[in-house]
């Protein structure tokens, strides 16, 4: 397809910028997912650096026009490093009144509106709970407002497709993403192709849909809506290979990398739950690479056969959420008492309960550390970025299978669902996994231990005269024999403990950002990453005397973590719950640390960890 | 199965670990079946994985030198169907108990019965809950007094082999603790079957629930009230064996004596393969009313889950070739920095 692009008339202003934030909001049916998404997909294809924050409903289909059922994606793209989806959108795409009346208060001042006036009728002003029609009423001062009847548009622009006006309206999301790409001087390549391959078995939606992107991009030219057009150029990302990935696309991919790097075919057991179903979905597709998931009939059993696959000398993992990953925690004590390498992944999600369940949030740390019954260590990882989520899972897949023992990965829905360029990894440098399997009968004992690390054999069935019996009654040293001895079972107690404290010695140590000392460190873990690394560099861009330092490592920690905090004056820890790994730290090294809490299904904007810096840092 | 697989006897089943069950308790008997059956399946030791729950019965895996799995309460099936999926060659069996497998594992029963997982499931039913001592469990009679219902049980009890057929098992059998050859045989009909075999065998708990099974495990009294099934014969029981069941209309099931009119042609005639109707019809025939029946009730062929997905994950390779990690992660819309 060609873009019009190149007929464009050169009269009007082409303005460079460094960066932007776009924010989509319509209702639930209104495909403002596609949209964002197909939006991404062309910013990655121009080379920006971008990521994204898609902010939907947790109801299906609310009621259409209502508050309920307003649905969002915000993508920031630059032409400079960025980590987090932007703070304040400089533009907005308001598809009705209920999506205005939610979104528009994010946008920032004098910022771009654009409104589909043809959803703006007296009942739809209802619906979304105003009283007077906010196109009319001053509301919309102070912002650079263009309505658009989005809908009239696009039903002249597909008149000739013959299709029922309901098809027809289906596509105004299109005609809207045609105005956008004019406005930034997009192609429209990428989202015409997408389009062909995506209903290649209905024609007819084909061309309305690529009917209505080229009308809205028609429509900006000939009528000089946009007074200016704006460009984006390139991002200077480090030289390599890029793909655009979400979070849980991420993971995916680095368990199957995991499964290659240590020849162990992939099993995964998992129910569905939002928002970790994607990675069940992506899962299944990769039969080719062995890979077998196991849509169990609940949490628990998903768990269970998980551990059951371990045993048979698979790479286990199992899938979740918060909720989830409560009841699963019964058969991760049985995990540690049975020393079997599985993988948990939780993307956590607001709670307790149900909670907002397509919201994001970091309160299952504490879950993941002490949620079992008894003493039962659990090696807990979190990942920074939707990328970073390929390295973490890899990474726990390492720690599970050399080390014998579960291991928990804690993401979250804004890492799940948001995306971000990937540079692709060298596949030669991951390296090999290789986990300690026995087939040696001579002398065999199934808790006889590596002294250095503690790790038992793995002796899988179907290996001769290694047959044993393991489960959850304690075990005696060695012999893995039921025992009821007393002290041997304070001595297994500290074994399974030093275990887990034993894999700080193959974990690197916390390199802190910026300097080794200093006023303040901002610690933080997860999701954050975004919005503090962006902070801290600019609080250092203004001269303020602050480091950071972003754990993966949750359990155990990185050894020179405590020496590393007590080499700063103030700790200051950013967090989506209301202090969990503030309480680690202070209970782990009775280090003072300072709280900074945000629990509203929500990232952090950058904004809001400056302020918390530079009032520590000047103060 | 090797050629060369060495002669496997009763004794290479017997592991090093002290049998802790009560004196006279029925699960002695079971493991003594199992342990015999097991050497003469053809299959390498090393083969074997013995999955359970927790319960008097779950402590079964420690007792057999094979490979084994004690879990944890009810989820025995979950963890075997994982064994199983990871490597279809081993063959899985789980022990279980009527609490362990009908109250808090009723879910993974039910589900793992739909999969028709190619597993052995060996229900120990002694109406009763043994090891937390002496509460009801879900196959208890209604009106039962126990320790925690002193006034008798007001929960209707599940019918186990009902509850597997309303699952649509592939094979349901039953058999009793010391009717140690057709135990045997019911046993390597369930390791025959390939597909989810579930086996309920009545097994006295002398301590908690003595006496339970009295009318069908005492030798006096059994002949009397036990209707050994055998496919394609007419069902004929009695000391005698001058009784039988007939079909009343095509619905109803009656006790009839032979003779004055009634003879064999005149009786139902045990189909294995028959519709689930028919075999829930007898999994509900009960005493005092009827005989019960011991036997296998329903055989019929199915696909199993692990063979499924080995098959799928081989016609998508043979599709799109065996996958390689450079082409799964380079791919899709990738652009490169220079």
């Amino acid at each position: 397809m060609e873009a019009p692009a190149k007929s464009k008339p050169p009269a009007r202003s082409v303005e460079k910028l460094e960066r932007v934030v776009i924010r989509f909001a319509g209702d639930s049916g209104d495909g403002m997912q596609l949209t964002g998404s197909q939006f991404t997909a062309t910013t990655a294809a121009v080379g920006n650096d971008l990521a994204t924050l898609p902010d939907y409903p947790a109801e299906i289909r609310a009621p259409v026009g209502t508050l309920a059922g307003v649905s969002g994606y915000q993508i920031n793209f630059s032409s400079e490093d960025i980590f987090t989806p932007g703070d304040a959108p400089d533009v907005l795409v308001a598809m009705n009144p209920a999506a205005l009346k939610t979104n528009l208060r994010d946008l920032r001042p004098n910022g771009l509106l654009i409104v589909n006036t043809d959803a703006f009728k007296k009942s739809d002003l209802k619906k979304a709970g105003y009283e007077v029609n906010p196109l009319e009423d001053g509301t919309l001062d102070g912002y650079r407002t263009i309505p658009v009847e989005l809908t009239r548009l696009t039903r002249t622009a597909l008149l000739e497709t013959g299709l029922p006006t309901r098809a027809v309206d289906r596509c105004k999301n299109f005609f809207a993403l045609g105005m956008m790409y004019y406005l930034y001087n997009r192609t429209l390549d990428v989202s015409m192709n997408w389009i062909e391959e995506k209903f290649s078995d209905k024609p007819d939606i084909v061309q309305a849909n690529q009917l209505a992107l080229k009308a809205g991009y028609a429509f900006c030219e000939a009528t000089e809506v946009f007074q200016t057009t704006y460009e984006v150029p390139a991002a200077r990302l480090a030289p390599g290979t890029y793909r655009n990935v979400n979070g849980n696309q991420a993971l995916a991919l680095g368990f199957v990398a995991a499964s290659m790097k240590s020849g162990l075919p992939l099993f995964q057991g998992s129910y569905p739950i939002t928002p970790a179903s994607e990675i069940l979905h992506e899962l299944s597709g990769y039969k080719n690479y062995g890979v077998v998931t196991f849509q169990a009939e609940d949490e628990i059993s998903a768990i269970g056969a998980t551990i059951g696959a371990a045993f048979a000398g698979k790479l286990g993992i199992t899938t979740t959420s918060g909720p989830g990953l409560s009841l699963k925690q019964e058969f991760l004590g049985l995990a540690v008492m049975v020393e079997l390498p599985i993988v948990v992944v939780n993307v956590q999600r607001g709670g307790p309960s149900t909670g907002l369940p397509t919201k994001t949030e970091q309160s299952d740390l504490l879950q993941a550390m002490f949620g079992r019954h008894s003493e039962s260590p659990c090696i807990v990882l979190a990942a920074r970025s939707p990328a970073d989520c390929f390295d973490t899972a890899f990474e726990a897949s390492r720690l599970a299978l050399t080390h014998m023992t579960p291991v928990i990965v804690l993401t979250d829905g804004f890492l799940a669902n948001g995306a971000e360029p990937w540079r692709l990894p060298d596949l030669e440098a991951l390296g090999r996994i290789e986990a300690p399997f026995r087939t040696d009968p001579e002398g065999f004992q199934p808790y006889a231990r590596d002294p250095k690390t503690l790790v038992r054999p793995w002796a899988i069935p179907g290996t001769p005269g290694l047959e044993h019996r393991v489960g959850g009654l304690e075990k005696a040293e060695g012999s893995g024999n039921v025992s009821y001895d007393s002290v041997n079972h304070e001595r297994m107690i500290h074994i399974r403990e030093r275990k887990v404290d034993a894999v700080a010695d193959d974990i690197p140590l916390a390199e802190p950002t910026g300097d080794s000392q200093g006023k303040l460190l901002v610690l933080g873990w997860g999701s954050t990453f975004g919005a503090i690394n962006g902070a801290v560099r600019r609080a250092r861009a203004d001269g303020l005397d602050v480091s950071m330092v972003h754990l993966r490592h949750l359990n155990p920690f990185p050894r020179n973590l405590e020496e590393l905090m007590k080499r700063f004056e103030r700790i200051l820890v950013p967090e989506n719950n209301t202090g969990q790994l503030a309480f680690l730290i202070q209970g782990r090294f009775l280090q003072e640390v300072t709280r900074l809490n945000k629990v509203q299904g929500q990232p952090f904007k950058e904004s809001e960890i400056l302020d918390a810096i530079t009032e520590i840092a000047q103060g | 199965m090797s050629d060369s697989a060495p002669v496997l006897m009763k004794k290479d089943f017997v592991s090093d670990q002290e049998v802790r069950w009560c004196p006279g308790c029925g699960d002695y008997a079971i493991l003594s079946a199992v342990q015999q059956v097991f050497p003469t399946l053809g299959i390498p030791r090393e083969n074997f994985v013995v999955v359970s729950g927790i319960g008097c019965s779950s402590r079964f895996p420690y007792y057999v030198n094979t490979y084994g799995f004690h879990g944890i309460h009810g989820r025995a099936p979950s963890i075997a169907t994982g064994v199983k999926i990871a490597n279809p060659e081993l063959s899985v069996w789980i022990a279980t108990g009527d609490g362990d497998a009908l109250s808090i594992g009723g879910n993974h029963l039910i589900h793992t019965i739909r999969r028709n997982v190619d597993l052995n499931i060996l229900l120990f039913d002694n109406r009763i809950y043994g090891l937390t001592k002496g509460q009801y469990s879900p196959t208890s009679e209604y009106g039962k007094k126990t320790k925690s219902t002193p006034f008798g049980s007001v929960d209707r009890p599940f019918n186990p082999l009902s509850l597997a057929l309303g699952a649509n098992a592939s094979f349901v059998a039953r058999s009793v603790d010391v009717f140690a050859p057709h135990l045997k045989e019911t046993l390597l009909d369930a390791h025959n079957h390939k597909g989810t075999a579930f086996v309920q065998i009545f097994q006295n708990c002398n301590i908690f629930n003595d006496h339970a099974f009295d009318e069908f495990r005492e030798k006096q009294l059994r002949d009397d009230n036990v209707l050994v099934l055998k496919h394609g014969e007419p069902m004929i029981f009695g000391k005698n064996r001058d009784r039988g069941i007939r079909l009343v209309g095509c619905r109803h099931p009656e006790v009839v004596e032979l003779g004055d009119g009634i003879t064999e042609k005149d009786l139902l005639v045990h189909d294995e393969t028959a519709s689930v109707a028919y075999a829930t019809m007898l999994a509900h025939m009960e005493p005092p009313e009827y005989p019960m029946p011991l036997g296998v009730i329903r055989r019929v062929e199915a696909p199993s889950l692990e063979r499924a997905i080995q098959d799928q994950l081989q016609e998508v390779t043979d599709l799109k070739g065996p996958g390689k990690l450079e082409e799964l992660i380079y791919a899709g819309d990738i652009w490169t920095v220079s």
